[in-house]
Order: C-alpha cells, then sequence, then structure tokens
C-alpha cells in the first residue's frame, strides 16, 4: 500500500516559472474547457484542482494519502479518500466531463483498468505521466546497467511508489488496445518546455520526459467496460 | 397550574427547563410539531442561543446541532456548571465557525432539558412534568423543529449545518429532509444510522436508569426522586465509548488515585476510576434522566437510508448541497467507515463532497477536543462554500 502520494514524489522538481503554476499542470489545464465538470485522481495536495477552479471548473478529486486530501480540503476542494485501483469503479457512468489522472498512471496496480475506468466515468481523459522511453533513462540502464534514478524520478527500485513504468510508445499502443482516440498529445522536455516542432513519435519517446495526452471514448468502443 | 411539591435541587433543574438561561421560541397550539411517532406535540419551545449576527440577506446563517449530552451552550458559560461552552474551539471569534462572519444558531433539542420541551417539561395537560407521557421523537423530529425555529426567525436557507456525533445525525437529517434550506453540510464523528453496538451500549445505559429505584418508573420529578446512580452509571459506560483505549491508557494508565498502593476495598483505588465517577456524578447535575433516555432512543432509531428502500445515495439524489465529512482514526463509536458510507453515497449522487480522516488518539470525542487539522479543513470548507455562496468578509 502507497503511504505517499507519487505525484509528489515525481514533480517536485519540474520546472515551473516564480511564483506560477506547474507547467504540467498549466498543459493540462489547456486540455480542459472552461465550465466542465472534473475528477482529478490522485489529486496530491489539490494544486491543479485549485488552478482549474480559478478556471471556472467544477471539480472534484480522490486521493490516496491523507496529508494530501487533507490538505486539499484545507484549501476548500472536494477532496476525498481514496484509491485509484479501486474506487473509480463506484462511479457512475458519464458523471464528468474530464477525468484527470496527473502523474499517477505508474503508481496504479492496474493501469489499463484505471484507463478504462476513466473513460467510463468521463467523456474525456486526461492522463500525464513520465516517459520512460527518455533518452537519459536509455543511457543510464545501457551504461550503468542499474534501474534508472533521475531528478524528477529518484527512488531507488525497492522503495518506489511507481510500479508501472511506461513509454510514450507504450502509452499509445494500450490507448488502442482500450479503444481510446487520442485527441491531443503533448511531450515536455528536461526542463518542462513543450516539445514545439512537428516531429515523429519516435522523436517524442526519445526526448520527451513528460507526456500528457487527452483521450477520449471512440464511439465504437461504447461504454461497455464496467 | 398545580402547585408543584419539588425538592429544591429539582425545582432549580426545572427552572432551566421552563424559564432557560436562553432565548426561547414558544410554539402555540396552532403550533403543533408533528412527530414520527404520529401524535403531534403542542404546545412547545425551543431554547436556543446565537452568536454573531445576521447579515441584511439573511445568508450568513450557521445551524449548530448538538450531541446527546450537549446543549445550546455551545460558546457561553454553561448556566448550570459555569463551564465553558462545548465547542468553545470550533467557535467564536476568528475561529473555524467563525462568529465575526457567521450568524451561529445553536438550539437544544427536543427531548432535551435545557429548555426545549422534553420529558421534564410540564404537561400543562396535568400540571406534571411528561416524565414517561413524552412521546418518543426522532433525529427527524429534532430537526423538523429546528425548521420551525428558523421560519420564526425568518431564516429561508442556511448558508452551513454542522455538527458532531448526534449533531451530524441532525446534520445529515438536514440535508435529507430539507436539501433546499442547507447550503454546506458538516458532519463529524457521524453515521447514517446506529449500529447494533451503539443501540447495545445505549440499551446498557437506559437500563442503569430505570434499574435505579428512585427512577419511579419515570415519575421521580413528581415523586420528588432523582435516579442520580442509575444516570451517572449510565454516563459512566457511556463515557468510555467516547474516549479510545490508548487515549485512557494515555491519561490514567494503572496509576493510582491519591495512594501509594491498592486499599484492598472497592473503593476508587485508580485514577481511571475516579475519573469516571467524577464524569458521572457532574453529568446528573445537569441532565435529566427521562432526557437521557428519549435521546439515546432517537438515536437508535436513526436509518436515512430506511426510508429510501436500505438505499443511502436515493436519500441524497440530486442534492444541490456542498458536504464535509470528517471522521477520527480511533473512534470506534462511530467509526471511519460509516463516513465512508455516506461519502460513497454521495458520489454515487455526484454531489460535491470532501472527506478528511484525522489521526487522533483521542476517541469519538475528538470533535469537541483541540484538534488543528480539524480546524483547518473547517475553516478551508466554509472559506470555499462562502465564496461560493457570495459572502464576503
Amino acid at each position: 500500500m502507497l503511504n505517499r502520494s507519487p505525484r509528489d514524489l515525481i514533480t517536485a522538481n519540474l520546472s515551473r516559472s516564480p511564483g506560477a503554476a506547474r507547467v504540467d499542470h498549466l498543459v493540462v489545464a489547456e486540455m480542459v474547457a472552461p465550465g466542465s465538470r472534473v475528477l482529478d485522481v490522485g489529486c496530491g495536495d489539490g494544486e491543479l484542482l485549485r488552478l482549474l477552479e480559478l478556471r471556472g471548473v467544477d471539480g472534484r478529486g480522490i486521493e490516496l494519502s491523507r496529508e494530501g486530501v487533507n490538505a486539499s480540503v484545507a484549501k476548500g476542494l472536494a477532496v476525498i479518500q481514496g484509491d485509484a485501483d479501486t474506487d473509480l469503479a463506484d462511479y457512475p457512468n458519464d458523471a464528468f466531463d474530464y477525468v484527470i489522472l496527473s502523474q499517477t498512471l505508474q503508481a496504479t496496480r492496474k493501469p489499463r483498468e484505471v484507463i478504462e475506468h476513466m473513460l467510463r466515468i468521463g467523456r474525456h481523459a486526461v492522463v500525464s505521466f513520465p516517459n520512460f522511453g527518455h533518452w537519459k533513462i536509455r543511457v543510464k540502464l545501457l551504461l550503468e546497467g542499474q534501474m534508472p534514478r533521475t531528478k524528477n524520478l529518484p527512488d531507488t527500485w525497492y522503495d518506489t511508489p511507481n510500479i508501472h513504468f511506461c513509454t510514450i510508445k507504450d502509452f499509445r499502443q494500450t490507448c488502442s488496445l482500450v479503444g481510446a482516440k487520442m485527441e491531443k498529445a503533448v511531450a515536455l522536455n528536461a526542463w518542462g518546455q513543450q516539445l514545439r516542432l512537428p516531429a515523429p513519435w519516435w522523436f517524442w519517446n526519445l526526448f520527451g520526459e513528460q507526456a500528457v495526452f487527452l483521450l477520449s471514448r471512440r464511439p465504437s468502443s461504447g461504454n461497455a467496460s464496467k | 397550574m398545580a402547585e408543584l411539591r419539588l425538592k429544591p435541587d429539582l425545582r432549580d433543574r426545572l427552572g432551566e427547563v421552563e424559564n432557560p438561561h436562553s432565548q426561547v421560541a414558544r410554539f402555540g397550539l396552532d403550533q403543533s410539531l408533528k412527530l414520527d411517532a404520529g401524535v403531534e406535540l403542542a404546545p412547545f419551545q425551543i431554547a436556543y442561543q446565537t452568536y454573531g449576527t445576521l447579515n441584511s440577506a439573511r445568508s450568513n446563517a450557521v445551524l449548530i446541532c448538538h450531541a446527546l449530552t450537549g446543549d445550546q451552550h455551545a460558546v457561553n458559560v454553561h448556566p448550570v456548571t459555569g463551564k465553558p461552552g462545548w465547542w468553545e474551539t470550533m467557535v467564536g471569534s476568528g475561529k473555524p465557525i467563525d462568529t465575526d462572519r457567521y450568524f451561529v444558531i445553536c438550539p437544544n433539542v427536543v427531548g432535551a432539558c435545557m429548555g426545549t420541551t422534553g420529558p421534564a417539561s410540564i404537561n400543562n395537560k396535568i400540571g406534571r412534568p411528561y416524565g414517561l407521557d413524552f412521546p418518543v421523537v426522532t433525529i427527524r423530529d429534532m430537526v423538523r423543529a429546528q425548521a420551525m425555529l428558523l421560519d420564526h426567525l425568518g431564516i429561508d436557507m442556511l448558508f452551513a449545518a454542522a455538527g458532531g456525533s448526534m449533531g451530524a445525525m441532525q446534520v445529515l437529517q438536514w440535508a435529507v429532509t430539507y436539501p433546499e434550506r442547507v447550503f454546506a453540510a458538516l458532519p463529524i464523528a457521524g453515521a447514517t444510522r446506529h449500529s447494533a453496538q451503539n443501540i447495545a451500549f445505549h440499551e446498557v445505559g437506559r437500563q442503569a436508569v430505570m434499574a435505579d429505584p428512585e427512577w419511579r418508573g419515570g415519575r421521580y420529578l413528581a415523586e420528588g426522586t432523582n435516579p442520580r446512580r442509575g444516570l451517572a452509571v449510565a454516563r459512566m459506560a457511556a463515557h468510555i465509548t467516547y474516549l479510545s483505549d490508548a487515549a485512557l491508557h494515555r491519561k490514567f494508565g494503572r496509576r493510582f488515585q491519591d495512594r501509594a498502593m491498592p486499599t484492598f476495598s472497592f473503593d476508587a483505588d485508580f485514577e481511571v476510576e475516579s475519573y469516571l465517577r467524577h464524569q458521572g456524578s457532574s453529568f446528573v447535575e445537569r441532565f435529566d434522566a427521562n432526557s437521557y433516555l428519549y435521546l439515546t432512543r432517537a438515536m437508535d432509531y436513526f436509518d436515512l437510508a430506511a426510508d429510501y428502500d436500505g438505499v443511502l445515495a436515493e436519500a441524497f439524489r440530486g442534492t444541490k448541497t456542498r458536504f464535509c465529512v470528517v471522521s477520527f482514526t480511533s473512534d470506534w463509536l462511530f467509526p471511519t467507515s460509516e463516513s465512508r458510507a455516506i461519502v460513497h453515497a454521495l458520489n454515487a449522487g455526484s454531489a460535491r463532497v470532501s472527506f478528511a480522516e484525522i489521526v487522533t488518539d483521542k476517541g469519538h470525542d475528538a470533535f469537541l477536543l483541540d484538534e488543528p487539522e480539524l480546524f483547518a479543513i473547517v475553516r478551508g470548507f466554509l472559506g470555499s462554500a462562502g465564496a461560493a455562496r457570495g459572502l464576503t468578509g
């Protein structure tokens, strides 16, 4: 059982302009239409939710760590303690416009089922995750022969809450497997800046340190997944 | 009215019952309270305290619902015990429920004994206290009476309803019975039903009261007796359930009370025994034994989902009320699982709900105590709800 919020661990070092919201949060927020209903799964201390509410979004959150929940509630956010792996099943179909999974995917036990639930509960899903296909990680594994540790992923293999790393390529395959339609994708470099140039996927998979995907249900995929 | 022959201490207490040190709203024969038991209570009165100022839009009213043995004296010196109000940690100027911002109303519940009509009140038909002729009341009856009080005060919609334990039950009942009259609900250490274990503990307490020969079949006020021992034992047993094993051990351990060794008697050798005896004997000075029977019964009957074929989510369907549910890790009387069931039902209806479990070893009574994390959560919840409600300041 995780007792820490994975998001706090991973993104503690993510770049942010002074006094402003985190860049990856801004990228996620850009993908959400103002005035919509949003569920942030694994919402940490509620900073993304707060950013969204400032933009007129009706936001809810669930978070595993008690510290994160209590900090969020103290900010006036509608956040409850819960586990993405078990509690999403309790939400009704189409309850939200967007379900967000920010820097949490790799810490879930069943990432594929989590994505399926997100697309059942919400019309759209926004998923951001650290890309394990980034060249620095590949080089570390190749040259050092050990599980890579980076500034943004500082944990040793035995105490990391991140149990299901994936690459951008892996994630794209999973999306087609669960019948999700990729509406938008953004990769961020090591400095948290968007990779702007139009590039093929292999380039993003090599140079993107973070990825943010906006998904929607394929009309044909229906709402079958429970 | 018939002349009552009562011992002085009972006359004093009846003084608080009939003419309390509070504001009183009196409802006449034409304004009866319709009870779940199928009878009407009239006339009746509600004793209540207010703190702060109602704004011109009448939109900043906060209802505080008290627990089983609480009363309307939440933030002032208690007229009988001389002690500070029971929620001065939470409510007051600059406190989380800030009386500089909100108009706080705290009524004594129906069935209680601090000025709202209950079994110790005089039944005008016979000129004697009701005793067991008082109808059995429910949490919903308490809430209906409070709604009549709000009508009397000219308040259409509460900004918030807040309370712990039996107070949380009233808050939840408010949100279900009058959803359009509650903007924000704050049930702390509560549940949507009384569990079998909770009912069992209450039954022990009631049997202790009724086993006291001075109870006289409930007619002790008229007969000039008082079932002190029975009520004290009930309080002692209940008090244990409000604490936790860890808290009791931290406070008292196995320490002796003013002695170095055991006396080899049934005297209160241990500090914890002395503490419980004090809890029991001080309680009977301010509480009516029959009220204890009625209020514990009201809690036992509480089951929000019962009116909705057992489906709790149906009770909250379509609610616009914002909820903040709080529980405590060491509360085994109203454990976190009960609060989680509330959250689960609210989620199913896509209600706006926050839920926090606070780590403490203080047990059920933690809602009355100094818990900084609880205060931060209440402050944050009410602040954000206030912004949504358009409250300024």
